[in-house]
């Protein structure tokens, strides 16, 4: 879908491979989708299910306890549903099942990131993404405008 | 026509997956909004508050058609882009049908574009409104 504007050595996205060498593919790189089935539904009610490997559990907390303002809108759900997406976005986050410790290179443990495109890794594996392809897309958050496998955790160069 | 045909299959696919559970219909919950406001449901009113630029709720969203758009027999969108089906229901048969969603959606949208929740009154007029055209 994208022209290959990068060198194909993408240092960081190897980086990011060594560190979970299962999710090695032929090419690019294979994260695990959301299993979940409430969750893909809810979370994908405005945008694609992002994968919970790609958050630490403490930023998965942290959106799940403000969904009332959610990035600038009111993503609110009923207190049992709320209740069963915190647990499996938090069970199967970056540091805890889905083990994918490269997601919180560079983070400092203080932090929260609250955004996926916003963590240091993701900034860095994008570092040479143009601007022409940002603004097309609008924000960088949508992973998926790219990424055509994106919500199938598939995430390839192009 | 083959693009007609590739077109019908689409549209029916659709349809096919959006199709909720069906717990209830437009006419019911309208008459049930109306029954706890103590009015009749009023398209005017109800155009007035969907088309309506408002200021009371999150910046980026001053009005139902930020997403919905004004041609509510067509697709919307989301902010993140996603495809939300039509709004009308000459265009869209399968809205209000399900009663957990679209409290859902009232409370979500509501608070987004108003800054609180709509009334029984502000709902019923909404789905007179959809309704009718
Ligand atoms: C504007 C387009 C664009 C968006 C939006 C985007 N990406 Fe990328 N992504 C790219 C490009 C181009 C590359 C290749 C970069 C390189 O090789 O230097 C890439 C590479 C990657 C890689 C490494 C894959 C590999 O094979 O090396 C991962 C992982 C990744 N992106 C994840 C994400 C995630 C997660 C999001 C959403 C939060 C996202 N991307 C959003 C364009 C995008
Ligand atoms: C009512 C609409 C709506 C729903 C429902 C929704 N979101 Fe979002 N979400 C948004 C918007 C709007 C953004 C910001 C999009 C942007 O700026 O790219 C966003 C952004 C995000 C981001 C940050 C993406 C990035 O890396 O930039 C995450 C993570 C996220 N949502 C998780 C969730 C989860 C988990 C759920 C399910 C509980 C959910 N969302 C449900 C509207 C929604
Ligand atoms: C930020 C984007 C956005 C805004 C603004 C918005 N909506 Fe929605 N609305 C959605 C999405 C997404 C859905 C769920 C997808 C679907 O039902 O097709 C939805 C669904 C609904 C539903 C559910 C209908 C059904 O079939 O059950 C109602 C009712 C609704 N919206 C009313 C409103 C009203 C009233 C306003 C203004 C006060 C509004 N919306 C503003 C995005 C928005």
């Amino acid at each position: 879908m994208i022209r290959k504007t990068v060198s194909s050595t993408c240092l960081a996205a190897a980086l990011l491979l060594s560190a979970l060498p299962a999710a090695m593919a032929e090419e690019g790189v294979q994260l695990p989708p959301i299993a979940d089935k409430v969750t893909r539904t809810e979370c994908s009610a405005c945008h694609m299910a992002y994968p919970a490997v790609l958050l630490p559990k403490r930023s998965w907390h942290a959106i799940m306890s403000d969904l009332s303002n959610h990035f600038g809108e009111d993503a609110s759900l009923d207190a049992k549903t709320e209740q069963h997406i915190r647990a499996y976005l938090e069970a199967n986050a970056a540091d805890t099942g889905g083990r994918l410790p490269a997601i919180s290179r560079g983070l400092s443990p203080s932090d929260t990131p609250l955004r996926i495109s916003e963590l240091p890794i993701i900034r860095s594996i994008h570092e040479e993404v143009g601007s022409r392809w940002r603004k097309r897309v609008g924000s960088m958050g949508k992973c998926n405008a790219c990424h055509r496998g994106a919500e199938r955790g598939r995430f390839e160069e192009g | 026509m083959k693009y007609r045909h590739v077109l019908a299959t689409l549209v029916a696919a659709t349809m096919a997956t959006t199709v909720v559970a069906g717990d209830t219909s437009p006419a019911q919950l309208l008459k049930k909004f109306e029954a706890q406001a103590g009015t009749s449901g009023s398209p005017e009113r109800g155009r007035a508050l969907f088309t309506g630029t408002h200021t009371g709720g999150k910046p980026d969203t001053p009005s139902c058609t930020t997403c919905h758009t004004t041609n509510l027999k067509g697709r919307g969108k989301t902010r993140a882009g996603k495809v939300i089906e039509p709004m009308a229901l000459s265009a869209n048969p399968s809205r209000f049908s399900d009663s957990a969603k679209v409290a859902k959606w009232f409370r979500r949208n509501c608070r987004t574009v108003l800054g609180r929740e709509c009334t029984p009154g502000e709902k019923a007029d909404v789905i007179a409104f959809l309704s009718s055209i």
